[in-house]
């Protein structure tokens, strides 16, 4: 069987003595171990030295942002539903540090890629500035003092968002076979190789030796987690039904005495059964072959507060859904009072239906007294409050909201006798 | 994508506003119902979501409809992903709202230089920042005009009828695959939230996209670009051609290079192939009235005001023209064309200094054109009337 080469015959495109030259070959070697072919890979390559590797690889190549590889990588995988393809990630401690929560994510998702990360204790490509992976004590060129915090043991933390394997070695000899079981890993496999960046770091630490700072720095060479994990099935696509189903038409059965567009507002408290109400509404005006359309108002807490609906309905197409000032305002409550204040102020006729016990809106709109809350109690005010309506200006027969209401659970929940009690 | 001339509507007199009411059963629903149906129909297979608000229900029909729905956790992720499933060959989705899709600026701007087919649907809310998560805008067009960095213009369709989240949707997937490119579908809260009896037995059939893979046998260029200046796609992950995508400057075999005369060439493409093709996604609904020498111009959610604002114009007796802009971005030509033909122009947008008049018209202006503006609630036909009849 005829090997099929991994890099091409260029040189590897980085300084002298730098790691990633390492990492490069031992990568190739992993993955002739594993016996694959270039095409069955995916490497994905983050922003840093390391990235400019792609163009050495034979295998398909992505390059992305500054680190968002492994949340391309993450997409890539899902995307890809041949279980031969393996996807593998470069990335250097400085794209691991922007897109943390991309590898701890991706780490706890257990998303089936191995990320090999170059970590030099540097920022190489932009002239040496520390990372959050950068030890203490290790100086860079813009740290000259040496940095003061200590740096991420992504190892650990990886491992404990759930990795299936997790391993640090040394970027030096041959290191293959901890890339080779984790690319071979189901699942997520994170490889963290140990380097010192040539131009920035040696010079910016004299003398110093790359065990030695990976020691004092309590990093442990080891591997941190092997999982056993089956890989999963590839995900088939599920079948769905059309969102545009029969069953949500309405068919016009009734006669309408509408004779321009109205709007219709309905105030209440969350809770109240506002919404219900006027959905309810909004669907017996349309089997009336009325136009409608509905809009809900609520905060963004919908379980507490407000809760306001504004219908209008029209027999000619409504072209514009919104509304200056309502033709007729229902008030259930004090907080749908409260938010329909502004509103009734524009009011300059129109009926007011307030709910007892509620302060008058004073407006030049009509205002009436309606015993809804006391009468059918509050989760019923609203729909009762349209339904007094409705019996008292006749727009369309009141079947039609009964025959919504009498529909499924709607008819349990609500106490039909007592609402037609006007 | 419709005809070979995009799908413009010229309506002479009143044709759409005299509609009678139909008999038929209708439906009580939102944009977002139909949004989604058309976009999977159109055959974008893969939504990706995070929840922001208006986009809520676009998200949760999402869940119901797209054969693959994943959950990412933030709007980074959501790009990102997005991208990686494009190049295996999937059409993703997003919904978000400006807060989302300022975080997913950076990677936009990556799938357009990668060249991968998307759809980001952005459903307008009112901003700066957090600003009213529930209350509607149009504050976004110019942040569209400048996503991507250096004048590339991000195509970008805006709804302004339910029939539009039908057939702008559908448009944009195809659109997205057909130019390899990321598409904005811009609509706002109003759209996508308030729910309207709507008849949709008559809706056109979405036929899927079809997409050629390359299939030569030389090695795949994925940047090389075919006569209409498109590049052929192949996923990664197949075993015939090497595929390599980047998002640096990067000749036409998708290796990084900064000065080479190909790659800046072929940064150059991305633009000349949006503008080749600009005539075939070219959508706009002009309704001239003969005589008339005032126009409305409009977009996505004011576009229905300025409908219902022409319609009591002409009721009064009042000549007037309506122009509502769909494909926003590139900027097609008729628009300022048209305008020109008018000496009175009003352009009702709902954000605070009129974004679609400086698109067209910089800070500048033209003479009889002014604007009808106002953030925080929707523009009515009132203010437009109001306007034309100064």
């Amino acid at each position: 069987m005829t090997v099929m080469p991994l890099l091409n015959d260029a040189p590897l495109p980085f300084c002298k003595g730098c790691g990633h030259s390492h990492v490069a070959k031992n990568t190739e070697k992993a993955i002739r171990r594993l016996g694959l072919d270039p095409l069955d890979v995916v490497l994905v390559t983050d922003i840093g030295c390391h990235g400019i590797i792609d163009k050495s690889f034979l295998t398909h190549t992505v390059h992305g942002l500054h680190g968002r590889a492994v949340a391309l990588a993450g997409g890539i995988s899902a995307g890809l539903d041949n279980p031969k393809n393996r996807v593998v990630v470069f990335i250097g401690d400085g794209g691991a540090t922007i897109g943390m929560q991309h590898l701890v994510g991706a780490a706890h998702r257990d998303i089936d890629i191995t990320v090999v990360v170059h970590n030099n204790m540097l920022y190489g490509m932009t002239g040496g500035q520390p990372s959050d992976f950068t030890p203490s004590g290790f100086k860079t060129p813009t740290l000259p003092d040496g940095k003061s915090l200590q740096g991420y043991d992504i190892c650990r933390q990886i491992a404990s968002a759930g990795a299936s394997r997790v391993e640090r070695v040394i970027g030096v000899g041959d290191f293959s076979e901890a890339i080779a079981k984790a690319i071979s890993t189901n699942g997520f496999a994170l490889v963290e190789v140990m380097e010192i960046c040539p131009s920035h770091g040696v010079k910016a630490n004299p003398g110093m030796k790359l065990k030695k700072v990976v020691e004092e720095s309590g990093l442990e060479v080891k591997v941190f987690a092997s999982g056993k994990k089956e890989r999963s099935a590839s995900l088939h696509p599920s079948i769905s039904q059309s969102l545009l189903q029969e069953s949500l038409e309405i068919h016009p059965v009734y006669p309408n005495s509408l004779a321009h567009r109205m709007s219709v507002m309905v105030a209440g408290s969350a809770g109240g059964g506002v919404q219900s109400a006027a959905e309810w509404f909004a669907r017996a005006a349309m089997s009336s072959g009325l136009d409608v359309t509905l809009r809900g108002a609520y905060p963004v807490t919908v379980g507490v507060g407000f809760s306001a609906a504004q219908i209008n309905i029209s027999p000619e197409p409504i072209l514009y859904t919104g509304s200056s000032a309502p033709d007729v305002l229902i008030v259930t409550s004090a907080d749908g009072a409260d938010y329909a204040r502004p509103f009734a102020a524009k009011m300059a006729d129109g009926l007011i239906l307030l709910d007892e016990g509620l302060e008058s809106l004073s407006t030049g709109a009509e205002e009436l007294r309606v015993p809804m809350s006391a009468r059918i109690g509050s989760r019923d005010a609203s729909v009762y409050g349209l339904l007094w309506y409705l019996n008292h200006a006749r727009l369309f027969p009141i079947e039609a909201m009964m025959d919504v209401l009498t529909v499924g659970a709607r008819s349990r929940r609500v106490k039909i006798e007592k609402l037609l009690q006007f | 994508m419709g005809t070979e001339n995009g799908n413009n509507s010229r309506i002479r007199h009143m044709a759409t506003m005299s509609a009678t009411l139909t008999t038929k059963p209708r439906a009580l629903t939102d944009g977002s119902r139909l949004i989604t149906e058309a976009c999977v129909r159109a055959g974008a297979d893969v939504f990706i979501g995070y929840p922001i608000t208006p986009a809520n229900l676009l998200y949760l029909y999402a869940t119901r409809r797209y054969p693959r729905m994943l959950a990412a956790p933030d709007e980074i992720t959501t790009l990102q992903w997005m991208c990686g499933f494009a190049t295996t060959g999937h059409v993703p989705v997003t919904a978000t709202s400006f807060p989302g899709y300022a975080l997913m600026v950076e990677s936009i701007n990556m799938a357009f230089m990668m060249e991968l087919p998307m759809v980001i649907i952005l459903a307008q809310r009112l901003g700066p920042a957090t600003g009213s998560a529930t209350t509607g805008a149009q504050g976004d067009l110019t942040l569209l005009q400048g996503t991507l960095s250096g004048g590339y213009s991000l195509p970008t369709l805006c709804i302004s009828s339910f029939d539009d989240c039908w057939n702008l949707s559908a448009d944009a997937v195809k659109l997205a695959v057909k130019l390899r490119t990321p598409v904005v579908l811009l609509t706002s809260k109003e759209m996508v939230t308030t729910r309207t009896s709507y008849d949709w037995s008559e809706l056109p059939e979405i036929e899927p996209f079809a997409r050629e893979l390359y299939e030569g046998t030389a090695p795949y260029k994925p940047y090389a670009p075919r006569e209409d200046l498109v590049s052929d796609f192949l996923p990664v992950g197949q075993n015939k051609h090497q595929v390599r995508l980047t998002a640096s400057t990067h000749d036409q075999s998708g290796i990084i290079q900064n000065v080479l005369p190909e790659a800046i060439e072929n940064t150059k493409r991305l633009q000349a192939k949006l503008d080749i093709h600009l005539h075939e996604y070219t959508h706009f609904e002009l309704d001239e009235q003969d005589g008339a020498s005032a126009l409305v111009v409009s977009f996505g959610i004011t576009a229905q005001a300025s409908r219902e604002a022409v319609r009591l114009l002409r009721a009064k007796g009042k000549e007037v023209s309506l122009l509502v802009a769909k494909t926003l971005l590139p900027v097609p030509s008729e628009y300022v064309a048209t305008c020109d033909e008018y000496q009175r122009v009003v352009v009702a947008e709902e954000n605070l200094d009129g974004r679609l008049r400086h698109l067209l018209y910089g800070a500048r202006g033209r003479t009889g054109m002014t604007g009808v503006n106002g953030i925080a609630k929707m523009i009515t036909p009132l203010e437009i009337v109001e306007e034309v009849l100064k």
